[in-house]
């Protein structure tokens, strides 16, 4: 009788700390839509649909996201072709190619990769990198989208890496001595057979890659110059939403109409890695299933 | 339930025990209040480009009075306004006036900010060390941070274009650069915005056709770095360096006074801070920091 009360309690407790998740989840919606919600009431959501965006002036403010949006697209689209190349052709490596020693070795090191914090890549990418790109490509300053996106490309590497390796790994054995006993090589056995085999979770792993670059904040602010404009250019300066949002939230003033402004940039953006999770998860049941 | 089984059970349990306890005593601790009468302890928050004199400022009264505690964290004016209007800290420091926004909340919240001068900053326009122009007016200042003057040429220098750095727009500096230089007009669009002043000196001493605006302090701490420009207030007036003295005297144009913001009159160690602040060892502090001494 005791002993059932005390499972019972416990398995209360447990379930608590499971559904804990999802109250948060629920809660930061409602804390966000609350805020922003007063936005749309007033100046109102036309006011987000502009192509300028500056919230302190002397003249006018402006809250216009699409600069905002399409220098978190552009960061993100760099960042995800040059992981694309890196990640996957690693992951294959890594998981029909390489010797075990070599696996041990490069295993390791990628997930240190994953642990860097990501002030410190942004340091690095100031120091390092920026005047790097600056000679490389003759630019006049090297704060520019693709510094934002190579620092990127750098942490979402590791995730894309180790899910893709996983994918490619879980093709049944039998697919790759079929290929192998029709007389493909062993290159055709990879490109032909094993990789498009493995394809929904690869295309999983990257659409994660692409969650974890939407979202990051300090390193793509300390290289990307953060020049509120509308371009297409990897060489322009960019000011994505999680930067903006990191560098103006202190500063401003509780229950302004920039404060509701932010919290708008906020819910654009929850939306956005929020529909990429969806897409991603897709991907990984498919693969599993399959 | 096997040995294993129950053993795990009790490492779930002392786990959760221990994240409870540890919430407990997090929510525990915010809820405590820090009026007490005799109250030793003071918090510090605001402007970044205050932030070294506050600690300096701390570091030396603490040494005066032993058993007293100042902390001081930084963030940004506007940071500390926002604190000091949630009564999250004692004093705020600033380097811009109160905005009238921020005045009507204190008036909602029943706060009454006090205002207390507490030393000068001049503000050095920093250029990369190649560059060759070496004075400009405010006028033209105007014109290049504003976007309508944006090649080197038409100041004496290369036939390339400008890079305008300035701070991010929480930054107390961008804001009094834009009233005081910018008479009020928005900044460039294509302005790069760094997120710290250490960032904007990183990026004038890597790039050569870049221009940046930085606390003097600061300025002068990495001299060796960037070329700091002599500014010309019209015209017609001579080109003046900044230094302790210019700025003290006024000739240099681009300087502003640093605030401490306290909720009503100084009461118990609060006041005997600002005492110290305000007194001539106090002020040794703010020449020795960099900045420039008011009395």
């Amino acid at each position: 009788m005791k002993a059932a009360w005390k499972e019972k309690a416990i398995k209360l407790m447990l379930f608590a700390t499971a559904s804990t998740s999802i109250l948060i989840v629920i809660g930061i919606f409602v804390f966000l839509g609350k805020e922003a919600g007063q936005f749309a009431i007033k100046p109102g959501l036309k006011e987000l649909l502009g192509s300028r965006w500056m919230p302190v002036s002397f003249q006018k403010e402006s809250f216009g996201l699409l600069p905002l949006i399409t220098g978190s697209l552009l960061v993100t689209a760099l960042a995800t072709t040059l992981t694309i190349p890196f990640g996957v052709g690693a992951a294959v490596y890594i998981s029909e190619l390489a010797r075990p020693i070599e696996r041990e070795i490069l295993k390791p090191f990628i997930e240190i990769l994953a642990g860097i914090p990501s002030v410190v890549i942004g340091f690095f990418g100031l120091v390092v990198l920026v005047p790097l790109i600056k000679s490389s490509f003759g630019l006049s300053t090297g704060l520019t989208a693709l510094a934002g996106a190579a620092l990127l490309a750098l942490m979402a590497i590791p995730t894309v890496v180790s899910i893709s390796e996983d994918a490619i790994r879980s093709v049944p054995a039998s697919y790759k001595a079929a290929s192998l006993a029709l007389g493909a090589s062993k290159m055709q056995t990879i490109w032909k057979v094993t990789v498009p085999a493995a394809l929904p979770g690869i295309v999983a792993a990257i659409m994660l890659g692409i969650g974890r670059v939407i979202g990051e904040t300090m390193a793509v602010m300390m290289v990307t110059g953060n020049a509120a404009v509308i371009t297409a250019s990897p060489f322009d300066s960019v000011r994505t939403m999680t930067a903006t949002i990191a560098a103006e939230m202190g500063e401003v003033a509780f229950g302004s109409i920039h404060y509701r402004a932010l919290f708008c940039v906020g819910i654009v953006l929850l939306l956005a890695t929020f529909g990429l999770n969806i897409i991603a998860q897709k991907f990984l049941k498919r693969y599993r299933m399959g | 339930m096997n040995e294993k089984a129950q053993k795990r059970l009790g490492q779930i349990v002392a786990s959760v025990i221990v994240t409870m306890t540890a919430l407990a005593l997090i929510s525990g601790c915010s809820r405590q209040d820090d009026r007490d009468t005799e109250k030793r302890f003071i918090t510090i928050k605001g402007s970044d480009t205050m932030v070294y004199l506050m600690s300096n400022w701390a570091e030396a009264f603490m040494q005066r009075n032993p058993g007293m505690e100042v902390s001081v964290t930084g963030g940004g004016s506007g940071t500390g306004i926002a604190a000091l209007l949630n009564g999250t800290t004692d004093i705020c420091a600033a380097s811009r006036t109160v905005k009238k926004k921020e005045l009507d909340l204190a008036a909602q919240k029943n706060i009454h900010p006090n205002e207390i001068a507490v030393a000068k900053d001049g503000i050095a326009i920093v250029v990369h060390p190649d560059n060759p122009v070496n004075e400009l007016t405010l006028g033209q200042l105007s014109r290049i941070f504003t976007g309508q003057s944006v090649r080197w040429s038409d100041f004496g220098g290369p036939d390339e274009p400008i890079i305008v750095l300035s701070r991010e727009s929480s930054s107390g500096t961008y804001v009094f650069f834009q009233e005081m230089v910018l008479k009020k007009q928005d900044y460039m669009q294509n302005a790069k915005l760094l997120p710290a002043t250490s960032a904007i000196i990183q990026s004038v001493s890597t790039d050569k056709l870049a221009i940046g605006y930085v606390g003097l302090g600061y300025a002068l701490a990495t001299k060796d770095k960037v070329k700091i420009i002599a500014v010309k207030a019209n015209d017609n007036s001579p080109a003046v360096m900044p230094s302790d003295q210019t700025v003290k005297t006024g000739q240099y144009p681009i300087a502003r006074p640093l605030f401490l913001y306290l909720n009503g009159e100084p009461q118990g160690t609060v006041k005997k801070f600002m005492d110290f602040c305000l007194s001539a060892a106090g002020q040794a502090v703010v020449t020795d920091t960099g900045y420039v001494a008011i009395r």
